[in-house]
């Protein structure tokens, strides 16, 4: 199990007062205080693990945030922000003594400018409520995590989110062009704007995938795309998830883009066809599901091509999507994959990435992983740049079971970091790998790590015990603290 | 390499930490950092007592065509991997810009020199900078602590990004001795398209218009008649690159012609033009001093028009018009008032990219930054360098 740090009873007994202090800046009904209510907050996505805040406060505006995390800042209260809570890694996971500052109602949309082809955005927007204000002139946000109908810009922002398409578009860090962010003194700041580069130290950069560790972001600067004229999928089947792999590569190396390349193994490929009939082939141990986008004839063409880099390899399966109705039955059983896996059992999902090149032997090893622990694993990720996402099942009444695929999963992430990858791509550190963290880097990398946070925050007051493990972040923040 | 006798030139990244150690201990010595030695003239100048060049540390660690990944040393020369790449017709994202003619320079450029300026030419449109290509480095911090950060897969949110907080650092963060990028292939057919004779305020409208089409045009640039002249057009001219497989660079050309036909007609270009652009040669060769300003597109002309009544001043537009590249007297500042309160009527920022030592002494080169950066600034610079002895001064005074 994982532990959170003991939180502060002194700060718990001030509820009461901070809650009317919250008042004075927001609202009555946007500071939330029953127990009731807190429960609500309790968790994210990782929802394994629950612990109800002190106070939720929903602010409207960027200089309601600044003084709440002045007043927090002044009472010695820290904060986790949340946007909708779709963390699988606990990135928003309170602590008893901690103020959870909600963005759910900063959800404007503050100026589209399609001569720059950007959007500026309140961070508590959902990611495809971005998508949908430009849709209709013809643009799209390019990051597409699959919680996109929940998730929040804010919690993109914090976890770097990608996607299905971030193979050709990039993730959130490549299409995000300026914040304003809250500092954790309350100090407002604006960091880049609607141009390119950055005039000094990149701070862009720190502040994506930061975890709300360094400051709350409360308005973004996004870049929009046109969207292409079309897009079709096609689907490939294989013997051995070695030939899949090797096709991946081949597909790459050929220099054809794809804007998608989908990975399903025997186990997500069964689960899935039994539950959505999209017609995959069964007597097959892996899938690949590539797309490319453009008109008609770019489409075809670059199909072609595709086809040709990959007969070498003997695919036993070969579909070529010529329509849209053909197109959404190749895509049912991927989309449809989470939540069939979901009917059959609990699921944790990981999110380790590795080189391509390692992919049949990390599948291998993954087998015999589960096998070991009596669990069942499918695979269903993103083959193009490497970004696993093993879903472990399991049963979440039965503690010994949750033991196990919680060990599993270490275990796995593990293997991928051995393997030259990383324990996460797009979904964060959170509590859930923070202390896998030492086998990642060495104390030594992660203390510079943490030396960055300090300029940022330092009294670590935003969302403290994420990202690093608690054997180096307690005593240093009981260091910061008393200083 | 070794061509001054206060300059170090370790083969071993050990060897560097070991002189960071050295130098940071006791007495503090500074170090200017160095690879090709062909940047120097970017950033203010370094007051430091050694050179430490990274020019030795030349070696592939890893190169992966099928993963797109490629790892090198810091001082592995821009040119070395540039031929390795095109051995699998493969190339960098993000078309790192070439000083030395610019600059007056020789040597080659390195990767590290690349990263360390943040060295994005005309495909930063469509590809990014480069910290959108790099996926970790290894570097050595004031201290001589070696250290790794991000890693080699192509996505990673595991702890801070401090690869890309190294891109446009110039080396006061940390020594990087090691880079982990993403590549790209090459494209089968690579076509410039040029609408002559548009003034600026227009050719922005019709870059803005090809950039908002799905053709992905890889770079979109606008050079006025003073500065197209230069590389041999007899009027204004607006240039768009389109790439792709042969049915489809066909198709992206015959839909941007149509649809920029109410600006005037689009025809190929022969003669590939981006270089020039990429290295700002339209500017080389002569003595004034010369900005980079990056900003919103549809700013940049009204900028200009603000300027040239204020000041005598060459300019041509790159990045659709998000990145202006100007020309003026060098005088006593380089006119960095005029520029910079033009500007911040627009926001963005003017970095100083040519000038004599004297001027960039004497003037921010960098955008100066408001309290709350620059005390951020401050406070990472004296925690990754507590010792102030990594290219002291090279950002800011």
């Amino acid at each position: 199990m994982i532990e959170m740090p003991v939180p502060d009873r002194k700060i718990i007994a001030k509820q009461g007062d901070l809650a009317a202090a919250l008042r004075r800046i927001v609202p009555a009904e946007q500071v939330i205080h029953t127990a009731e209510e807190l429960k609500a907050y309790e968790c994210d996505g990782l929802n394994a693990y629950r612990q109800p805040p002190l106070l939720v406060v929903l602010p409207d505006t960027t200089d309601q945030v600044s003084r709440i995390v002045r007043l927090c800042a002044a009472e010695g209260v820290p904060i986790v922000a949340r946007g909708s809570g779709t963390s699988l890694a606990g990135g928003s996971l309170p602590t008893a003594d901690a103020v959870v500052l909600g963005l759910s109602r900063m959800k404007d949309v503050v100026d589209v400018d399609y001569g720059n082809r950007t959007i500026r955005v309140q961070t508590g927007i959902t990611n495809l409520a971005v998508t949908g204000e430009v849709q209709p002139d013809g643009f799209f946000y390019a990051p597409d995590p699959s919680s996109q109908l929940a998730c929040a810009i804010g919690g993109n922002i914090a976890m770097n989110s990608g996607g299905a398409h971030c193979l050709k578009y990039g993730v959130t860090t490549n299409n995000l062009l300026g914040v304003t962010m809250v500092m954790a003194d309350g100090e407002v700041v604006e960091f880049g704007g609607a141009h390119l580069d950055a005039g000094g130290y990149d701070y862009l950069s720190l502040i994506c995938g930061s975890e709300g560790q360094l400051g709350i972001c409360t308005e973004a600067t996004l870049k929009i795309l046109p969207i292409a004229e079309g897009a079709r999928p096609m689907l490939f089947g294989f013997d051995t998830n070695e030939v899949a792999g090797e096709a991946v590569a081949a597909i790459i190396r050929a220099g054809l883009s794809p804007v998608a390349l989908e990975f399903m193994d025997k186990p997500a490929i069964t689960v899935s066809e039994n539950f959505a009939k999209a017609g995959y082939p069964l007597d097959v141990e892996a899938l690949l599901i590539v797309e490319v986008e453009g008109s008609d004839a770019e489409i075809d063409e670059q199909l072609t091509r595709i086809e040709e880099v990959v007969a070498p390899f003997g695919p036993s399966t070969v579909k070529r999507s010529g329509n849209d109705i053909e197109s959404a039955k190749i895509w049912a059983g991927r989309k449809a994959a989470f939540g069939a896996i979901g009917q059959l059992a609990d699921y944790i999902c990981l999110d380790g990435c590795v080189p391509l090149s390692q992919l049949p032997d990390v599948l291998k090893q993954t087998a015999e992983l589960a096998e070991k622990y009596g669990l069942k694993v499918a695979n269903v990720f993103h083959a193009g740049d490497g970004n696993l996402h093993p879903l472990i099942m399991y049963e979440a009444n039965d503690p010994d079971s949750a033991r196990k695929a919680e060990e599993l999963g270490a275990d796995l992430l593990r293997l991928c970091v051995e393997k030259d990858g990383c324990l996460t791509g797009e979904h964060g550190v959170g509590i859930e790998k923070r202390e896998l963290m030492l086998t990642q880097f060495n104390e030594r990398e992660l203390r510079q790590q943490m030396a960055i946070k300090d300029v940022f925050d330092p009294a670590w007051m935003l969302n403290p015990a994420k990202v690093f493990p608690l054997s180096l972040s307690t005593p240093h923040v009981e260091d910061r603290r008393a200083a | 390499m070794t061509d001054a006798p206060d300059t170090d030139a370790p083969d071993t990244e050990e060897g560097v930490a070991a002189i960071v150690r050295e130098a940071a201990s006791s007495v503090a010595m500074p170090l200017e950092i160095t690879g090709g030695g062909t940047r120097l003239g970017l950033g203010r100048p370094v007051q430091a007592a050694r050179t430490l060049s990274l020019a030795m540390l030349d070696g592939v660690t890893l190169y992966e065509p099928g993963e797109l990944t490629l790892v090198a040393q810091a001082g592995m020369t821009v040119k070395a991997l540039g031929d390795l790449l095109d051995g699998e017709n493969q190339q960098l994202t993000f078309e790192p810009a070439d000083h030395r003619a610019l600059l007056g320079t020789t040597g080659e450029p390195t990767l590290g020199g690349a990263i360390a300026v943040a060295a994005a030419g005309p495909r930063r449109l469509r590809m990014g900078a480069a910290r959108d290509a790099v996926l970790g480095v290894r570097y050595v911090n004031g201290q001589g602590d070696v250290l790794r950060a991000g890693g080699r897969v192509m996505k990673n949110v595991t702890g801070y990004d401090i690869p890309k907080l190294m891109c446009g650092a110039y080396g006061t963060l940390g020594v990087v001795t090691e880079v982990g990028l993403k590549v790209m292939p090459k494209s089968e057919i690579v076509r410039t398209l040029a609408i002559p004779g548009l003034p600026d305020g227009k050719a922005i409208a019709a870059m803005s218009a090809a950039l908002a089409m799905p053709c992905d045009v890889s770079a979109a640039a606008h050079l006025p008649r003073s500065v197209s002249r230069e590389l041999g057009f007899s009027d204004a001219v607006t240039l768009l690159r389109v790439e792709g497989f042969e049915t489809q660079a066909t198709y992206r050309v015959e839909s941007l012609t149509e649809a920029l036909a109410s600006f005037g007609a689009a025809e190929d270009v022969a003669e590939d033009p981006w270089v020039a652009i990429r290295d700002v040669m339209m500017f080389a060769g002569d003595d004034r001093a010369v900005w980079r300003i990056s900003m919103k597109a549809t700013d940049a002309p009204l900028l200009v028009a603000s300027l040239r009544e204020q000041i005598e001043v060459e300019a041509f537009y790159d990045w659709g018009g998000g990145l202006v590249w100007l020309a003026c007297e060098e005088g006593r500042d380089a006119f960095a008032g005029p520029i910079r309160q033009s500007l911040a009527g627009f926001g963005g920022h003017a970095t100083l990219i040519r000038a004599s030592d004297a001027v960039r002494a004497a003037v921010p080169v960098f955008e100066p930054e408001i309290t709350a950066i620059a005390t951020l600034s401050k406070g990472l610079k004296a925690r990754f360098d507590p010792a102030g002895i990594l290219n002291p001064g090279r950002m800011r005074a």
